[in-house]
């Protein structure tokens, strides 16, 4: 009972009172915080003044004088260093785009036959997956590199049906040049995708209300594929190909991958479908066998079962993880430098090397890698709020 | 009633077997190979692949290899692959520039490490008490024999390299950033708003940034934060760095663990009466860390593949040593055969750590 009594009566001292203790650890924190931040600041500026720097974004409008072998947008070595880095910026989302819609594929491919029944097939699902997720990604990038730039040389091409060719400056292949009446082509799909759209959401709808299904395979393709189709033979066909043409020293016409993407594209495919696959193997594991089972017991077919009751509950499950997997390819996509495609990181080194203003360029890196992860994540958090289970 | 008029069965006719062709070798092969014309399809393709790859790399790799010699010459005529790299450059795959008389301090440091590490990862072990008093203090001996000082011949960090900077860098910030980890985590469940604040910053920041970056800052950016007559070697630098980025990840682990403890715990501890501190430390935490033990494996993986990322800032652990040695014109050419060794490190190291870990999870793991 004193004791009591006593802890009461002191509870206004600063020490036992959980508010007044909470308050103080704070200031300590934001102080600390602060003390650390002014410190490295005034440390920083002694440093500069002393190589004669100045901190600031201007340099981001003087001329590069570098070369970037893959620009999506223009660019030459008079562009500006702000250009330069939104070239290397588009990079690394072309090469993150990429690798995210593959590495999906295989993932979700590789994860389903780790499930299947056939012992070969699972174990050599497993076989993949742990062979390349206990592997650095770096050590693959180099590997594969390695590998294409060991192709012949451009006279000796590797050729398929002589339309691709392969050698130690890329893949090359033919370019899609579009003719007057395409667009036409292109606008009926489109037109064609959007009704499709509506009429399965329609068709679903009537089949939630009444049970009465609706051909809706055949006509959306119909739609999507069938008019224009032949729209595209009813205008003679207005798209033809810039095939690559072997010339002395290297190719004209076409399109090229330098090898530098197509070693990092494969080997982020390959690093992140393995542990996509996992994922999906959990996610589809974590539903209930019960589940399954009630299907099969109301009569759906097996394929029927997967699509309509398993994956559904299963996504819900995977979408959470996927989203770090895909976080993962984005900022892994920066080991890029090793082989020297010019991603963010690669231009922002060279930058950096040019014009010494390291605390800007990295400022910059960590603005745009965090803006990335953040625009990914709620791109999906809307996505897995589409598909969460709705309580009743 | 005669005894003729037995019509019924008085006792349980015994099981019959199972038909031979649903047990043992045969059944195994129908139920997992040849259930249906798809699987032996499959089946039959799994053969053919495995007949298309496996033996030419057999072939590659041992039977047509080379083993001796001085230099990439002596494969000349062999078709396999040519490992003679192996026997003259074994040492610096293992040790970088690490003297080459004192690279027994390095093998005591990894043998030590066995004793170190099994009192944390088996429960039953006899001394178990007592080993983990030896568990603390290994960071220390390790750190001495790697280092030097007190009697011992100095070797500046500069000097380490191959394999053993891997595992030092990787081992150095799972360790260090474990406290740092625990203190992000209790920070980002307070109830104080600036404390909570500045955990989730700290943490989202570098959860979603790339390492390189963070090596970069490292390399370029800390000797410009720091007075410039505190100067480091990078290789302190980079243990920083990577110390930092790994206790983001360690947070979420333990935040994990954390989030699985029952709360009658924390209820059970106030009612004895003990303060927060007190009751972290001896009820909460012991239990939240051994649930977190499987995803502080997994996060050991992770960093220690990425420890390879320091070949960005010019430190030569095994990856950038094996990437220079190939651009040697006595070793040019043999890109493939040095990854597929520093392939296979990585993998047996990774691999095995995995196994364990997987082990463990479902040890633990009683919901099921």
């Amino acid at each position: 009972m004193t004791d009591t009594q006593k802890s009461e009566s002191s509870s206004g001292s600063i020490w036992t009172n959980e508010r007044a203790r909470g308050i103080v650890s704070q200031v300590l924190l934001v102080g600390g915080v602060i003390a650390v931040v002014w410190f490295l600041v005034s440390n920083t500026n002694t440093n500069l003044e002393k190589v004669g720097l100045e901190l600031g974004f201007g340099f981001l409008a003087d001329q590069a004088f570098f070369e970037i072998n893959q620009n999506l947008i223009e660019y030459s070595s008079t562009s500006t260093f702000g250009r330069a880095l939104l070239v290397g910026l588009l990079n690394t989302l072309l090469v993150s785009v990429l690798g995210i819609i593959t590495a999906t594929i295989v993932g979700f491919v590789m994860g389903v036959l780790r499930l299947s029944s056939n012992w070969m097939v699972s174990r050599m699902a497993g076989v993949y997956v742990e062979g390349i997720r206990n592997v650095p990604l770096l050590l693959q990038i180099i590997f594969w590199w390695t590998i294409l730039s060991g192709l012949p040389r451009v006279a000796n091409s590797l050729s398929i049906g002589n339309a691709i060719y392969l050698n130690n400056r890329g893949v090359r292949f033919p370019a899609p040049v579009m003719e007057p009446g395409m667009g036409f082509v292109i606008v009926t799909a489109i037109i064609g995708l959007m009704v499709a759209m509506i009429i399965s959401g329609w068709a679903t709808r009537r089949r939630v209300a009444t049970g009465q299904g609706f051909p809706i395979i055949w006509i959306n393709l119909l739609l999507i594929f069938m008019f224009p189709v032949l729209l595209f033979l009813m205008l003679g066909r207005p798209l033809s190909f810039d095939m690559p043409v072997p010339g002395r020293f290297n190719f004209s016409g076409g399109i090229n991958i330098t090898p530098e993407l197509v070693a990092l594209w494969w080997a982020l495919t390959l690093y992140t479908g393995s542990f996509i696959a996992e994922t999906v193997r959990a996610g589809i594991l974590a539903v209930s066998r019960g589940q399954t089972e009630a299907a099969y017991a109301l009569g759906l077919p097996p394929g029927l079962t997967m699509r309509k009751v398993v994956i559904p509950q299963a996504l819900r499950v995977i979408v959470p993880p996927l989203t770090s997997q895909y976080l993962n390819l984005t900022k892994n996509s920066s080991l890029a430098i090793v082989v020297g495609y010019q991603d963010l990181v690669s231009v922002g080194n060279t930058v950096l090397n040019q014009s010494g203003h390291s605390i800007e360029i990295v400022a910059i890196w960590l603005v745009v890698y965090l803006s990335l992860s953040l625009a990914t994540s709620a791109f999906m958090n809307w996505y897995n709020s589409r598909i969460a289970l709705v309580e009743q | 009633m005669t005894e003729g008029f037995h019509r019924t069965q008085t006792e349980m006719i015994p099981n019959r077997a199972a038909p031979a062709s649903s047990v043992g070798i045969v059944g195994w092969v129908r139920t997992n190979l040849l259930s249906s014309w798809v699987n032996v399809g499959l089946t039959l393709l799994g053969f053919y692949l495995i007949w298309l790859v496996v033996p030419p790399l057999l072939m590659w790799a041992f039977f047509d290899a080379t083993y001796i010699g001085t230099d990439r010459f002596a494969c000349a005529g062999a078709s396999g692959a040519c490992w003679v790299f192996l026997d003259q450059r074994i040492g610096q795959f293992l040790y970088g520039f690490y003297p080459s008389d004192q690279t027994w301090r390095v093998n005591i440091a990894l043998f030590l490490l066995i004793p170190a590490l099994a009192p944390l990862l088996f429960d039953s072990l006899p001394f178990a008490k007592y080993g983990r008093w030896f568990s603390l203090a290994y960071p220390f001996i390790a750190t001495f024999l790697l280092i030097g000082g007190f009697g011992l011949e100095e070797i500046p960090t500069n000097k380490f390299g191959g394999f053993m900077l891997n595992i030092t860098v990787g081992l150095s910030g799972i360790f260090l950033s474990l406290p740092v980890g625990i203190l992000l985590a209790l920070g980002r469940r307070s109830q104080l708003p600036f404390v909570r604040i500045f955990c989730i910053g700290f943490i989202e920041v570098f959860r979603g940034v790339p390492l390189i970056t963070m090596m970069f800052t490292a390399a370029m950016l800390l000797p410009l934060f720091l007075p410039p007559q505190f100067s480091m070697d990078l290789v302190v630098r980079v243990i920083i760095v990577v110390t930092a980025f790994a206790s983001a990840y360690m947070a979420e682990v333990i935040r994990g663990g954390l989030a699985g403890i029952d709360r009658g715990q924390y209820e059970a501890a106030q009612a004895l009466g003990l303060g927060y501190w007190k009751s972290m430390l001896l009820i909460i935490l012991p239990q939240a860390l051994k649930y977190s033990i499987p995803g502080i494996v997994n996060t050991f993986i992770a960093l220690f593949k990425d420890t390879t990322l320091v070949i960005v800032i010019g430190l030569f652990d095994i990856l950038n040593i094996g990437r220079s040695m190939v651009a040697n014109p006595d070793w040019m050419g043999l890109g493939i055969e040095t990854y597929a060794i520093i392939a296979v490190s990585f993998f047996t190291v990774c691999f095995s750590i995995s196994r364990y870990s997987l082990g463990l999870e479902r040890r633990l793991d009683t919901s099921r």
